[in-house]
């Protein structure tokens, strides 16, 4: 029988098999890192219109309290994380590039863990549009990564019919272990975030989407599951990008999302389990999102785990508490395979990073970007989760032909998954001449 | 005897479907010819074929067409030498237009021997990857990152790498296609009129002390500039000094002299960008030694 679970259990086609790094935090309760005495709270810290500071210089705000508001549907409010007083709003690094401008807030020497803002809400009576309204006050963005304000995802437009609630629970990239935690350890949050976004978002029926190396959480939900919840748990096999939206819906459902598509077109709502797992904590009490979980992990780093981190914490505070060996000098904001390598340790953890990895320098004298010419042997071709031909869309990259990419050869379907560049036995760092090719498009089209 | 028969039949058969189709064919071209001016072949002629788009046209035949049907000088294409432009005009017999020489400039001095590093980069030798990676390894967020996506992408050679990792452009062979403006990711180029001559070679919106840190020739937004010039001529926005060119014939020496760090220049023709008499005098040649940020004591 063994052997036909295997057969059925279900992935999509291409795809990578990384070093996963997972058992080093993956058995890791989650624990909390103290306040950092000063946090650093960018404005911008999802898709879309940047927040509006409801504060100045000066003001004492508690933890829980909004700082700033958000601008419009497409935006989210941000909370004060830690009680204390506003020191400053200026411009601060940020991981992905330009400096954007931040609350500075230093937290009082005795600030309590106790969120003193929120008033409680009853969940059962709200209509769908409450629910979304109240989403939308927490400050909830995707916490998988991408940073979409996850209540935009649960408001359905009309002229889409949508029936299911896909769960991502795959946690595809190597090293981070942040879901699979919560799915252990915040079961029922889980379970109750998922009915509140089944009825704000109008869906029927909710699968929650598990890669196969992380049984203990499948069992722990299928357990606390009632018969009569609408709620299937479902295993698929461990290969990345499973995590990606996109091709999970394709693997639970069959359903293929059309090119340049939302998953609304064929019918599905998707949301990570810790974005679910932090609605159904923050909703019922009426609080905002003031702290996430984050894998600390990398072979540099003393003390691995998941620890339960204030959103503003400066990464030179994070270093002081983990602690790190001396060869640390390549810190990651996110995972290995789609993070990005940060310059500066004033950067902030923001909603959407899920892990820190610290990773030895690489030494000057290794050649890691020594590039070769393309030899053509398919082997990105193969890897392409989304079939497309990274071999042909890099030569045309290097012959810097960006419109050709997106019109002929559907670069825009690129979601720039890093399969290509990994497995490239010439070393060509193709999905960053996709990403050049992407912004220069989006240049041009603005 | 029926095999000769046989080829007879087929090389009649043949030349019958021949002269069928040519005829078709001729008739077709008398029918279906477009009436072109036989001089925009001409044009085209003395046109570039550069096909740079700095006119405003898609390339060189639109252009062409546009000079014909009078919607265009020949002075708007900034390739052509101004006699050749000047040979278009007297052969369709019409003005010349104002010639508009315009050039790119670059909003950044932070040469490798100004300005720090904060980290090292070693992937992709772009600038447009180097920038979505933490904005690159440059200590200012807004510098040139110096890798020298410009210089590839200008089809003119007008565009080189200077020692501190700057691009020079030259401008005699600059037309203004805007190539470089599209690429640089930080927005550093702009296309202006080679009548402006006042120039703020920084777009660092730090504070004072914090641009500083990181650059010895920023503007940290002192508003010495803004004082000293005829008033609206320079706005202090965001710790930058901004000029309004619409004002442009305000615009003088007096500006740049008080300048501490040189980030407001005279463009000269002849000697480059002039500081002004109070900016530090940088004599250094060398890269600055890398000054990337320590991780924490524990």
């Amino acid at each position: 029988m063994g052997f036909f679970n295997f057969i059925r259990r279900k992935s999509f086609s291409h795809g990578i098999h990384p070093p996963d790094y997972k058992e080093e935090t993956a058995h890791k309760p989650i624990r909390r890192l103290p306040f950092a005495p000063e946090m650093v709270i960018p404005l911008s810290q999802h898709f879309g219109a940047a927040a509006i500071p409801l504060v100045r210089p000066g003001q004492e705000v508690l933890r829980g309290e909004p700082v700033a508001r958000a601008d419009g549907f497409m935006s989210a409010p941000i909370h004060a994380p830690a009680t204390g007083t506003i020191e400053d709003i200026r411009l601060m690094p940020t991981a992905r590039g330009p400096k954007v401008e931040s609350i500075i807030l230093k937290a009082h020497p005795g600030a309590s863990q106790r969120v003193l803002y929120g008033a409680e809400l009853d969940v059962d009576t709200l209509s769908a549009e409450e629910l979304v309204k109240a989403v939308q006050d927490t400050g909830m963005v995707g916490l998988g990564g991408a940073g979409f304000p996850t209540h935009v995802k649960l408001t359905v437009p009309p002229e889409h019919r949508v029936d299911t609630l896909v769960v991502n629970g795959c946690e595809c990239e190597p090293y981070l272990t942040t879901d699979h935690r919560i799915m252990l350890e915040h079961t029922d949050e889980l379970i109750r975030g998922i009915r509140i976004a089944l009825r704000a978002s109008g869906t029927r029926q909710a699968v929650i989407g598990i890669e196969d190396n992380k049984p203990d959480a499948i069992e722990a939900i299928r357990e606390r599951l009632k018969p009569e919840d609408p709620i299937a748990v479902q295993e698929v096999r461990t290969k990345y990008p499973q995590g990606s939206e996109k091709l999970l819906i394709t693997v639970l459902l069959g359903r293929e999302v059309p090119s340049g598509g939302l998953p609304f077109q064929v019918g599905v709502v998707v949301n990570n389990v810790g974005t679910l797992a932090e609605i159904g904590r923050l909703l019922p009490k009426g609080e905002g999102l003031i702290e996430r979980v984050v894998t600390i992990a990398g072979p540099e780093v003393k003390k691995p785990g998941n620890y339960l981190v204030p959103l503003g914490t400066p990464l030179r505070f994070i270093l002081e508490q983990v602690g790190y060996f001396g060869d640390a000098g390549h810190l990651i904001l996110g995972g290995p395979m789609m993070g990005t390598s940060v310059a500066s340790l004033d950067v902030p953890i923001t909603k959407p990073i899920s892990g820190l990895i610290v990773l030895p320098e690489e030494s000057a004298n290794d050649h890691p970007d020594r590039v070769y010419p393309c030899i053509r042997c398919g082997t990105c071709v193969d890897a392409c989760p989304v079939h497309l031909n990274p071999s042909r869309l890099g030569q045309l990259a290097a012959r810097r032909r960006y419109e050709t990419m997106a019109v002929e050869f559907h670069l825009n379907d690129c979601f720039e998954c890093g399969c290509c560049s990994y497995v490239c036995p010439s070393n060509i760092p193709l999905v960053q001449y996709f990403r050049i090719a992407k912004s220069v498009n989006r240049e041009r089209a603005a | 005897m029926a095999s000769v028969m046989h080829i007879a039949i087929a090389g009649t058969f043949m030349a019958g479907l021949g002269v069928a189709l040519a005829s078709v064919l001729a008739i077709a071209n008398r029918r279906l010819q477009v009436e072109e001016d036989p001089r925009l072949d001409d044009i085209e002629e003395m046109l570039p074929n550069a096909n740079c788009g700095a006119c405003g046209n898609p390339g060189c035949r639109p252009f062409a067409e546009a000079l014909l049907a009078g919607t265009a000088e020949p002075a708007k294409c900034t390739v052509n030498p101004v006699e050749v432009n000047q040979a278009i005009a007297d052969f369709l017999g019409i003005d010349l237009g104002t010639p508009d020489k315009r050039v790119a400039r670059l909003a950044c001095a932070g040469g490798s021997h100004v300005a720090y590093t904060r980290a090292r980069y070693r992937g992709l030798k772009s600038c447009r990857a180097a920038s979505v990676v933490s904005g690159g390894g440059k200590g200012c967020s807004w510098g040139c990152l110096g890798l020298a996506d410009c210089e590839a992408v200008c089809d003119f050679d007008a565009i080189q790498m200077d020692q501190h990792g700057l691009p020079v452009v030259d401008v005699d062979k600059c037309t203004a296609c805007g190539d470089c403006v599209d690429i640089c990711p930080k927005e550093l180029f702009s296309v202006e009129p080679i009548s402006h001559r006042l120039w703020i070679a920084c777009k660092n919106r730090d504070m004072a002390d914090e641009g500083e840190a990181h650059c010895e020739v920023v503007c940290n937004g002192c508003g010495r500039c803004s004082a000293d010039s005829p008033e609206g001529l320079i706005a202090m926005e965001d710790n930058l000094a901004v000029i309004d060119y619409e004002k442009n014939d305000l615009t003088s020496k007096v500006a740049i002299e008080r300048c501490p760090t040189g980030a407001i220049v005279w463009l000269d023709d002849v000697k480059g960008a002039i500081k002004g008499a109070k900016a530090r005098r940088v004599t250094r040649k060398q890269p600055l030694p890398e000054r990337v940020e320590p991780l924490p004591r524990l």
